[in-house]
């Protein structure tokens, strides 16, 4: 791998993850993938090893780090198994809108436990009736003296009963539709809340993705997110920090598929030679690295870029007890950064889809086969063009960003003309 | 009650492929990459371990060796030990396993007085270099405390005794011994954990006293080769493994009747 001038922290970090995805996770990945079981062991390996908080702040029992040190984990250890590394991914998709958008109270309940690795987290917003569309959501949260109550179903949820908190998403006031959405942090077992289908996958079979059903399920009000009706604006802003850990995903998966790719095609002869010597086979593993490469150049300046703007928020928010998503709204003047992490997403899984298939087309007929450890980042790869927003949503933010920045550049012209 | 524990570790080296000088018959240190004894990650492992198993323990990692042998001390606080302590010094050198086991219960002795008292040593079983399995035992002797090897579980921990399994042949004895106790233990007694981010951090901090023959008051005459009433006489590497023959080509039929004809050319069959 080039040189990005990873400081000596970021180095421990991505070595650590990188023996525990080479000795704990490249074992036994093949059976969790068959076997569709929560990888139990592996989450306490990488909980011992405290990579669950590298992107917390240290007051929360974090690392310190930020959005790039999450990337480097999932990127080590997706090189292994991108199913397996969801659980820590899908426990960050709970951190991060409780870090963004919670109260100093929520964040000193809820981060040290996901921070520690103790408590798992997910993040629940898809419905039956709402996927792409989150603007339909149809489960309901009345408030009801000190408690909201809950009722309605959400699906396809990651880390789905091996979870311990869900951040979900609930109308508070449904005359009002998408401005009545609001954020809620809800705890295993509380009553009410029970698990519907576990679903079968393609791929990322080591994660569990269940139906939550949600039965006149009493939330305590203090578990609202930010402000009621603000829901979407918690949820948007949480995948614009999330998105790069989806690609983070991707190109460790994709990364993975060509180390495994490279050790066979220079061992596998045929016609008398190694097939690493065709040019046609040469061709291809060309591209994949370039395209690896190129995928995670980009992701890790956007990274870098949006924790330079976001740690001194966090610091700020934290000192004045604030929410970090006001202040960095007075810090930022409102950058946003929907375009450039939905443009790392988009690129990273359109890479890793064609990397990956690229790999099995390379290894031949082996590598269509279960045995042989290249046709599961295929199958892994898929998900990360859907889920988090499909690569169409992707490319529907991007241009409505860039659409935005340039008429406001143009009104920015007029003024000063 | 909270134990303080002591685990005793070496720096030794990580390859199988180990040169030796014919000139002086010693170790070609300069060749070599040097890593934890192996072995050691267990004994690491089982003071972390009781530990975390009786509240308010401590364990501490004490190694003999050159003042690279730092790297096994913060490997192990790496994997979870608090503090490490270094014996190193000109007068250590060429000590046998009789003074090893003297220079180690030494430094066991000054780190209860700083600590208070120290109530477990944790050997493993032996080292891959120097494999004799006899530093554990001689530690024991030293400090006259009960000394029980090729441990495979400590059963339980009470204020005053351990209760372990010692492996033997056809099973294994349920042994109770006072403390304080030296124990060394087998690779069946734990998984080791990898280090943890917290534990890389904290060992690169780590400040680790080097005692030298002085700091500790040792009897010099019971150090180093002087002390060493064993002296390694010859060493020597093992004569390279002669080539194999393969067989070649062929369907597997073919390839077993070859085999066949060849250890019956043998007279192996």
């Amino acid at each position: 791998m080039m040189n990005y001038g990873l400081t000596e922290d970021q180095l421990t970090i991505v070595r650590l993850a990188a023996e525990i995805a080479e000795k704990k996770i490249k074992p036994v990945r093949a059976e969790y993938d068959e076997k569709e079981e929560f990888p139990w062991p592996v989450i306490e390996d990488i909980r011992k090893a405290d990579l669950f908080g590298v992107y917390l702040p240290e007051k929360f029992g974090g690392f310190g780090g930020g959005n790039f040190e999450l990337v480097l984990v999932t990127e080590a250890l997706s090189r292994a198994c991108a199913g397996i590394a969801l659980a820590v991914a899908a426990s960050g998709l709970c951190a991060i809108p409780i870090l963004l958008f919670g109260n100093p109270e929520q964040r000193q309940k809820f981060l040290p436990e996901l921070a520690s690795g103790k408590k798992l987290g997910a993040f629940t917003i898809t419905e039956p009736e709402a996927g792409s569309d989150a603007t339909s959501t149809r489960a309901t949260a009345r408030l009801d003296g000190d408690h909201y109550v809950v009722n309605g179903v959400k699906n396809f949820c990651s880390s789905g009963k091996a979870a311990d908190l869900y951040v979900l998403f609930a109308s508070t006031n449904p005359s009002k539709g998408p401005r009545g959405i609001s954020a809620f942090v809800v705890e295993k077992g509380t009553p009410g809340f029970s698990f519907g289908k576990k679903e079968t996958k393609m791929g990322i079979r080591a994660s569990w993705t269940y139906e939550l059903v949600f039965n006149n399920c009493r939330v305590p009000k203090e578990n609202l997110i930010y402000k009621e009706g603000h829901g979407l604006r918690v949820a948007q802003g949480t995948f614009d920090y999330s998105r790069p850990g989806v690609a983070a995903q991707a190109l460790g998966l994709a990364q993975g598929a060509l180390d495994e790719s490279m050790a066979y095609i220079r061992v596998r002869k045929q016609f008398g030679k190694p097939i690493s010597s065709f040019q046609a086979i040469q061709h291809m593993a060309a591209d994949c690295a370039t395209q690896i490469e190129a995928g995670r150049a980009l992701l890790y300046s956007v990274a870098r870029a949006m924790d330079a703007a976001s740690k001194p928020a966090v610091d700020e928010a934290i000192k004045m007890g604030l929410p970090v998503y006001d202040v960095l709204e007075k810090l930022s003047g409102g950058k946003r950064w929907t375009k450039e992490s939905a443009m790392v997403k988009l690129f990273c899984s359109d890479m890793a889809m064609k990397v990956t298939t690229d790999c099995v087309q390379m290894c031949g007929g082996i590598g269509y086969m279960r045995d042989f450890p290249v046709e599961k980042y295929m199958r892994d790869a898929k998900i990360t063009q859907i889920y988090e927003g499909t690569n169409q949503i992707q490319r529907n933010e991007i241009a409505a960003m860039m659409i935005k920045e340039a008429a406001s550049s143009e009104r920015r012209e007029a003024v000063n003309a | 009650m909270p134990l303080n524990i002591v685990v005793c570790v070496k720096l030794t080296p990580s390859t199988a492929n180990i040169e030796i000088d014919p000139a002086t018959g010693s170790l070609r240190r300069e060749k070599m990459s040097f890593a934890i004894n192996p072995f050691d990650e267990y004994a690491v492992e089982e003071g972390v371990r009781l530990k975390e198993r009786i509240p308010g323990s401590w364990v501490g990692a004490l190694s003999l060796g050159a003042p690279d042998s730092e790297a096994a001390l913060r490997e192990s606080i790496a994997r979870g030990v608090d503090e490490a302590f270094l014996i190193s010094g000109p007068a250590f050198e060429g000590s046998d396993t009789f003074a090893t086991g003297y220079a180690l219960a030494m430094g066991i002795k000054k780190i209860a007085q700083i600590k208070g008292r120290v109530d477990l040593v944790i050997c493993a079983k032996q080292t891959n270099d120097s494999d004799t399995g006899q530093v554990g035992p001689a530690v024991a002797a030293w400090l006259g405390w009960p000394g029980i090897s090729f441990v495979k579980k400590v059963e339980e921990v009470s204020d005053k005794f351990l209760r372990l399994h010692r492996m033997m042949e056809d099973g294994y004895d349920v042994i109770e011994a006072d403390l304080p106790a030296v124990i060394a233990v087998l690779k069946e007694i734990n998984e080791p954990r990898l280090a943890s981010l917290k534990g890389k951090m904290a060992a690169k901090k780590a400040a680790i006293p080097r005692w030298g023959a002085a700091e500790l008051g040792v009897d010099e005459s019971k150090i180093g080769r002087r002390g060493s009433p064993c002296a390694v006489a010859q060493q020597a590497a093992p004569p390279a493994r002669p080539q194999g023959h393969r067989i070649q080509g062929g369907s597997p039929q073919e390839k077993a009747k070859q085999l066949v004809e060849k250890l019956q050319e043998l007279k192996l069959i």
